[in-house]
């Protein structure tokens, strides 16, 4: 699947991980709940490591994990679902998370401006053709009102 | 009233262009049905049992009269020459075609109008008191702060996708005409004791199916933090309001859920943290006061001995002025409702002819500006008290002085099952029925202020759990009943109403609520409004009589 990343398409080298699988080489994410129940195993492979979060996780959870983490997913199971939005900005204002946080899951390309305001910098597209409309929507303001977290 | 600047208007053509590509993609069927219906609803565009419905933002009830050119020119190109004002200072047009909604919008943007966030899960329209900067009671003129939230809540990109709408109000007067407490946020300005002006922030308020009035939950707020605290809220919100279920998402579940103190607790602790980074400056707030300051208004206004003379002359001209004006904080000043209640008409629309006459009249006397109410009406706020004469001659003829703000046939009515595809029952129907019974003026005077509110289905647009008399339609098999309340109440001492008994048929409507005004003129002492009444004698006595005879 295309990724967009700071603005542009982009290599993806990151696979995540189902809880039930073995964790392969390279660099993986996996799911708060493996996160915390495997962390010394995770941190032991040999690749980079990220967290895949569901709306419902809390991102204070990875409070003291985030200097361990180049990357974090957020996972939108469906677009209307506006906590993603929330656990970006707390990752990169309270937190101040300075690594990769990328929207997956059934967001929208109309909504990568939003996303990116509030501190996403990376969008994993569902096919090429959307690539051109995402990169587009993203200049879809060239004014804002809010400070954005970027 | 506010000026966009350059980012203002640049913001509102991207958004107008932005929408085009969107309905373009909806239309070549690139952009799926549900995906759309987000994408629209956030620019006001429903689908309504008929045609679409655009619902087209008044940022607090203000309005230039080039702006309300604007709306008549739309009601004249793309809809049938007429539009509706709502309960939320809005207006809306229900016969668009979705094709011609990304030109509309672009010809809203060239008067600084828009439809953003009208609809949608999502911050709303910032309403409040349609008497602001006018009135004898206030505090402080709420408009500038409205701006700044309208600002604040325009393209909010973390708010965008909120588990339910949210609506926020602002009053800055003693007196409540905002239904503030009815809102998901509520905002009075307050005096503390050290003589400061702040805020006092209300949550977790709202009407719909589980009508819940607010509950304090910031006494005293300084004006520097007004953005920080909504924001910690809405975050609180945004996390951890429920979505699972679309009739327990509002914020008012999540507070009464929660808990009043738990949910307190968990805003202040997230707007501690970031309170000092995002401080509303006194610089900005006088940037902004600067767009609302008072007209040049005439010093000798008061002097002219014109109006005391028309007044005497003209019974049906002083009846108007009774009804139909607001006393002005300036000497020889008022302010003038235009009534959307004439017995014959859909309660709050206005046709495009009337439409352009307001805007003349507003230019001829009242400063160039027009304003909506949370009930419907229309005012002009500066006028002359000399003025009055030719204002009233103008509006009779284009029949908008029915003399009955505030009376019985004042009624709040949704657009029921005529327009909307939600409603269980007609409305307008039903609110044309009550006028055409209650059609001796005098009776109506006599009555004197009384707040009916009409709604045709549960999600209660027209306020009825609210309403001093409430109406609810409901379906019965197939048969539209209606529910009655009394009691109700979305001022100062707000109230959800008491339900008087069974629904009624449709047929048994407007005999009843002729039996509840009988039961009221006959019991009131003196001149007992009716809320007082009905708190004194209990609603047993009302009850015997609606549903004895029918």
């Amino acid at each position: 699947m295309p990724l967009i990343k700071n603005k542009a398409l982009s290599d993806n080298s990151w696979t995540f991980v189902a809880d039930e699988n073995p964790l392969p080489h390279g660099d993986i994410s996996v799911s708060l709940q493996r996160w915390q129940a495997e962390k010394d195993a995770v941190l032991q492979h040999d690749g980079h490591h990220g967290v895949r979060l569901s709306p419902a996780d809390s991102v204070d959870a990875l409070a003291n994990d985030l200097d361990k983490l180049d990357l974090i997913e957020l996972d939108f199971p469906l677009f209307k679902d506006g906590r993603c939005f929330s656990q970006a900005r707390l990752l990169r204002d309270k937190y101040h998370y300075q690594g990769e946080i990328r929207a997956v899951g059934r967001f929208l390309t109309d909504q990568v401006f939003y996303l990116h305001r509030v501190g996403f910098n990376a969008f994993e597209l569902d096919s090429a053709r959307d690539v051109d409309l995402a990169l587009a929507a993203l200049n879809d303001f060239s004014v804002r009102y809010q400070a954005s977290s970027q | 009233m506010y000026q966009y600047n350059e980012r203002d208007q640049t913001l509102v053509e991207e958004r107008a262009h932005q929408f085009r590509g969107q309905t373009e993609r909806y239309l070549t069927g690139e952009l799926g049905a549900d995906e759309f219906r987000a994408l629209r609803l956030m620019n006001g565009l429903y689908v309504q049992t008929h045609a679409p419905m655009l619902r087209v933002a008044i940022p607090y009830g203000l309005l230039s009269s080039k702006q309300v050119r604007m709306l008549a020119h739309i009601a004249r190109k793309y809809d049938k020459n007429y539009c509706h004002f709502t309960t939320r200072q809005n207006v809306q047009y229900n016969w668009p075609a979705i094709e011609s909604v990304p030109d509309i919008l672009a010809d809203l943007a060239t008067v600084q109008m828009h439809a953003i966030q009208t609809s949608g899960n999502c911050l709303r329209n910032t309403t409040s008191d349609h008497l602001a900067g006018i009135c004898t009671d206030e505090i402080e003129d709420p408009r500038p702060y409205c701006e700044i939230i309208r600002q604040w809540t325009t393209l909010h990109p973390e708010f965008a996708y909120l588990p339910r709408k949210f609506k926020i109000a602002v009053s800055g007067a003693e007196h409540d005409r905002a239904a503030v407490q009815l809102h998901d946020i509520g905002v009075y300005l307050v005096k503390n004791d050290a003589g400061d002006i702040g805020f006092r922030v209300l949550a977790g308020g709202g009407l719909g199916r589980t009508p819940i009035i607010g509950q304090t939950v910031k006494p005293f707020l300084e004006k520097r933090y007004l953005l920080s605290y909504l924001e910690a809220i809405l975050r609180v919100y945004n996390l951890l309001g429920r979505r699972d279920n679309l009739y327990k998402a509002r914020i008012k579940i999540l507070v009464k859920e929660t808990g009043l103190e738990t949910f307190t607790a968990m805003v202040e602790n997230e707007w501690l943290r970031i309170r000092d980074t995002m401080l509303l400056s006194d610089e900005r707030i006088a940037e902004i006061k600067a767009h609302f300051t008072p007209p040049a208004y005439d010093v000798h206004a008061a002097a002219d001995p014109t109006f005391e003379q028309q007044l005497s002359n003209n019974p049906a001209f002083a009846t108007w002025v009774k009804r139909n004006t607001e006393i002005h904080k300036t000497p020889g000043y008022r302010a003038a409702y235009i009534s959307l209640k004439a017995p014959d008409s859909p309660p709050g629309d206005i046709s495009d002819a009337q439409l352009d006459a307001i805007a003349d009249l507003a230019d001829q006397y009242s400063f160039g500006e027009i304003r909506t109410t949370h009930r419907q009406n229309l005012l002009l706020a500066d006028i002359r008290q000399s003025d009055l004469y030719p204002v009233w001659q103008t509006l009779t003829r284009l029949k908008l002085a029915t003399p009955n703000i505030g009376t019985v046939t004042d009624m709040i009515c949704c657009p029921g099952l005529d327009f909307c595809s939600l409603a269980n029952a007609g409305s307008i129907g039903i609110a044309r029925e009550i006028n055409a019974t209650l059609d001796d003026l005098d009776y109506i005077h006599d009555i004197g202020d009384i707040k009916i509110n009409m709604s045709g289905c549960m999600n209660g647009c027209a306020h009825q759990s609210v309403g001093h008399i409430g109406i609810l339609g409901v379906d019965k098999k197939g048969d539209e009943w209606y529910q009655i309340t009394l009691g109700g109440s979305s001022e100062n001492q707000a109230a959800i109403g008491e339900r008087l008994g069974p629904a009624v048929a449709k047929h048994e409507i407007t005999p009843a609520i002729v039996d509840i005004l009988a039961v009221y003129v006959e019991k009131r002492l003196d001149d007992e409004p009716f809320l007082n009444t009905v708190h004194r004698i209990g609603l047993e006595p009302f009850r015997e009589k609606v549903y004895a005879t029918h």
